[in-house]
C-alpha cells in the first residue's frame, strides 16, 4: 500500500450535498460538489478530497465513482458503489475501506496530474467496476510514481523518506 | 511513447461536452470539444483525430450530416454517434452510413471505456498492418519494379550484376512489360546513376528525324536547321541512352548506331567532325531479332554488339503471383495521384484480373486500375469496375479457344486447359481461378484425361 508523505487533516462534515442533486436521474451530480469542495478549499492544504456516501454522476455518464481535477486542487470519491450492500451482498468493512482508499489514491494521483495507467496493477488504473478495483492494487507502478515524485518535488515536498 | 490519442467532441450542450471531456482527459487522451458541425469541420483542417465523438441532435448541421461530410475526406476516421433519444431507426441509419458505434446518453463508462480501447486498438492493427505490407513489398521491390516472380528476381540480381560495367544490354519483351523500368534501374545501379538517362523512342520518329534526335546536327544542315543541335548521344554522355523499340530502325540507323557502338564517336548532321561520346547504350525491343536477321531487316553485326546481355522479361500471364502485389502497388500510387483512398480489390474482382491473360501486360494493368480507382465509389474495387474495362476483349484475353460449333464439355476442357496452364498446373491457383474446390478440379482433369503436356 502506498501511502504519501503528508500529514491529513480531517474538517468536519458538511451537509448533505442538496444543491447537486437530480430527480430525474436521483443521484447526485459530482462536478457541482467539485466545484464547492474547490471553492472552500483553504491554501494552508495541499489538496482537499472529499468522501460522501451518495451516489455520484457526470451528465454523460450513467455513474462514476470519483471525479478530480486534473493537476488541480481537489477531488471527490463516492463510497455508494463501494459498498458490498449496493450488490446485494453482505457488508464488508475492509474490502469497502480498501476500495475507498485506492479510490481515494487514485482520485488524488490526478490532482497531481497523473492520468490513467494501462497496468492493471497500479492504482492510477480506470476501474469502472469494484472487480476493477478490487483486482489493482493500492500501489503506484514506476512510472507512475516517478511522475508524482517529479510533482511533489516541484511542490518542494520529499518523497520515500 | 507514442503522442497521446487525439478525440474531438461535437455536442452543442456544453455541459456534456465539459464532462466527457475531464472524464477522457484522465484517462489520457488529447480532448478538443467543439460546440457544432461547422466548427467541427474548421478543426478537423488544422489537425488530425484518431476519433470522433459526434452528438446527433444538433441545430444546423446534425450529427448524421457532419459524419458525412467528414467521411469525404477522412474516410477512415472512426465516428461515435452519441444521442440521448436512441431509437432502432437512427441506430440502424448511423451504422449504414459509416459510423463506427451508437451510443446512448449517459454512457455506461465500463461501455464508452471499451468502445474507445476497441476503437483505438483496431487503428493501431490497422497501421501496423499497412507498416507489414509496405515491408513485404519492400522486399519485392528493386527501384521501380516489383515482382515476387523467381525469373524476375534472377533479372534483378543479373542487373546488380552487370550494372557497374559498361557492356551493352539488349532487354526483350512484349510491349507493357517494362522494359523502360529495367533500364532506368541499370543506369540506377551503375557508376553513372548521376548522369543523365536518355530514353529515345525508336518508332515514333522518322528515319530523318529520330537521324537528327540521336546525333544532333550543325546550323545550316537541313531546312529549318536554324541553330546546332545536341542530339541524344551527346546528352547522354557520361551517362546512358535507353533506346527503345531499336528493332524498328532503319538499315541506314542501323550502320550509324554500329559506327557509335565500335568507335564511341558521334557525328552530328551537316558535320564531319567526330565528337567522342562516353555512353552506355541500354537497348530494348518486343521483336524477335533473331527472325528479323533471317529476314534481313536487322544487321546481324549490330544485334551482336547490342546482345553482349539480353535480359529478358517475362509476360506479365507468365506471372499471375505479381498481379496482387503489383495492383497494391498501382492503387497506391493512383491514390497518391488522385486523392482517393482506394484500399484495395474485392476477392472476385481480383479472381478476373488472376485469370486474364493481360495481352498488354503491366501497362494494361495499370491502365485498367486507374480507371478502376477513378470509378470506384467505395474505397473497395469490385468487379463493376473491374468488369467493364475489359469490354469485349475480356474473352480474347481469358481465351479459353471457344468457337460456335463447341461442344459444353469441349469448352470446359479447353477452359480448364487454359487457366492450368497460365498457372503452371499450380492445382490451388487454378482451382480458385475456377471458382471449384480441389478435389472437383481433380475430378475435371481426371474426366478430361489432362496433362501437363496437353496443348
Amino acid at each position: 500500500m502506498d501511502t504519501l508523505p503528508i500529514p491529513v487533516r480531517v474538517l468536519p462534515s458538511i451537509e448533505s450535498p442538496v444543491y447537486a442533486f437530480d430527480p430525474d436521474r436521483k443521484q447526485y451530480y459530482s462536478t457541482k460538489i467539485l466545484r464547492y469542495i474547490v471553492n472552500s478549499h483553504s491554501d494552508s492544504a495541499l489538496r482537499t478530497i472529499g468522501i460522501t456516501a451518495v451516489d455520484l454522476f457526470i451528465p454523460i455518464l450513467t455513474y462514476v465513482f470519483g471525479e478530480a481535477q486534473l493537476d488541480g486542487k481537489a477531488a471527490i470519491v463516492s463510497g455508494a458503489r463501494l459498498k458490498q450492500e449496493y450488490y446485494g451482498l453482505k457488508p464488508d468493512k475492509r474490502l469497502y475501506v480498501e476500495r475507498l482508499f485506492k479510490e481515494l489514491m487514485h482520485e488524488l494521483g490526478h490532482t497531481f496530474g497523473l492520468t490513467h495507467c494501462d497496468l492493471s496493477y497500479c492504482v492510477m488504473h480506470l476501474s469502472n467496476n469494484v472487480t476493477g478495483i478490487d483486482k489493482k492494487t493500492a500501489t503506484f507502478c514506476e512510472n507512475h510514481r516517478d511522475q508524482l515524485i517529479n510533482k511533489l518535488k516541484e511542490l518542494e515536498i520529499p518523497y520515500g523518506k | 511513447m507514442a503522442s497521446k490519442p487525439s478525440i474531438m467532441i461535437v455536442d452543442d450542450e456544453e455541459i456534456v461536452r465539459t464532462s466527457l471531456s475531464s472524464w477522457l482527459l484522465e484517462d489520457g487522451y488529447d480532448v478538443v470539444p467543439v460546440e457544432s458541425g461547422k466548427l467541427a469541420l474548421e478543426a478537423l483542417k488544422k489537425k488530425s483525430y484518431d476519433l470522433m465523438l459526434v452528438d446527433l441532435k444538433m441545430p444546423e448541421m446534425d450529427g448524421l450530416e457532419l459524419m458525412k461530410e467528414v467521411k469525404k475526406f477522412l474516410p477512415d476516421l472512426p465516428v461515435i454517434i452519441m444521442t440521448a433519444y436512441a431509437t432502432v431507426d437512427t441506430a440502424v441509419k448511423a451504422i449504414k452510413e459509416g459510423a463506427f458505434d451508437y451510443l446512448m446518453k449517459p454512457f455506461d463508462p465500463e461501455e464508452i471505456s471499451i468502445t474507445i480501447k476497441k476503437i483505438m486498438k483496431q487503428q493501431m492493427l490497422e497501421q501496423e498492418n499497412i507498416y507489414l505490407r509496405k515491408e513485404l513489398a519492400k522486399q519485392f521491390q528493386f527501384h521501380q519494379l516489383y515482382s515476387k516472380n523467381k525469373k524476375m528476381q534472377e533479372i534483378f540480381e543479373l542487373i546488380k550484376n552487370v550494372a557497374k560495367t559498361d557492356v551493352t544490354i539488349l532487354i526483350h519483351g512484349e510491349t507493357g512489360t517494362g522494359k523502360e523500368l529495367i533500364a532506368r534501374a541499370l543506369h540506377a545501379e551503375s557508376l553513372r546513376k548521376d548522369r543523365p538517362f536518355v530514353p529515345v523512342s525508336c518508332t515514333s520518329l522518322t528515319e530523318t528525324l529520330l537521324e537528327s534526335e540521336l546525333f544532333g546536327h550543325e546550323k545550316g544542315a537541313f531546312t529549318g536547321a536554324s541553330t546546332m543541335v545536341k542530339g541524344m548521344f551527346e546528352m547522354a554522355d557520361k551517362g546512358s541512352i535507353f533506346l527503345d523499340e531499336i528493332g524498328d530502325i532503319s538499315p541506314k540507323l542501323q550502320m550509324d548506331l554500329l559506327r557509335v557502338l565500335e568507335t564511341k564517336e558521334i557525328v552530328r548532321i551537316g558535320s564531319t567532325q567526330p565528337i567522342p561520346v562516353d555512353v552506355r547504350v541500354i537497348a530494348a525491343t518486343n521483336r524477335d531479332l533473331g527472325k528479323a536477321i533471317a529476314n534481313g531487316i536487322f544487321r546481324e553485326d549490330l544485334y551482336y554488339r547490342l546482345n553482349v546481355i539480353t535480359i529478358d522479361i517475362p509476360p506479365l500471364r507468365e506471372k499471375p503471383e505479381d498481379i496482387p502485389l503489383l495492383t497494391e502497388q498501382l492503387i497506391e500510387k493512383v491514390n497518391r495521384e488522385t486523392g482517393k483512398s482506394v484500399k484495395r480489390v474485392s476477392q472476385d474482382a481480383m479472381a478476373l484480373l488472376m485469370q486474364y491473360r493481360w495481352p498488354g501486360n503491366i501497362r494494361e494493368l495499370k491502365n485498367v486500375i486507374e480507371r478502376s480507382v477513378v470509378l470506384a465509389k467505395e474505397d473497395i474495387i469490385t468487379l463493376n469496375e473491374v468488369g467493364p474495362c475489359f469490354g469485349r476483349n475480356v474473352k480474347d484475353g481469358i481465351s479459353s479457344g471457344g468457337s460456335a460449333d463447341m461442344s459444353l464439355d469441349q469448352m470446359e476442357k479447353n477452359h480448364i486447359t487454359s487457366v492450368l496452364k497460365n498457372n503452371n498446373w499450380n492445382i490451388s491457383t487454378s482451382a480458385q481461378i475456377l471458382g471449384i474446390d480441389r478435389t472437383t478440379l481433380y475430378n475435371k482433369i481426371r474426366k478430361y484425361n489432362l496433362g501437363e503436356d496437353n496443348k
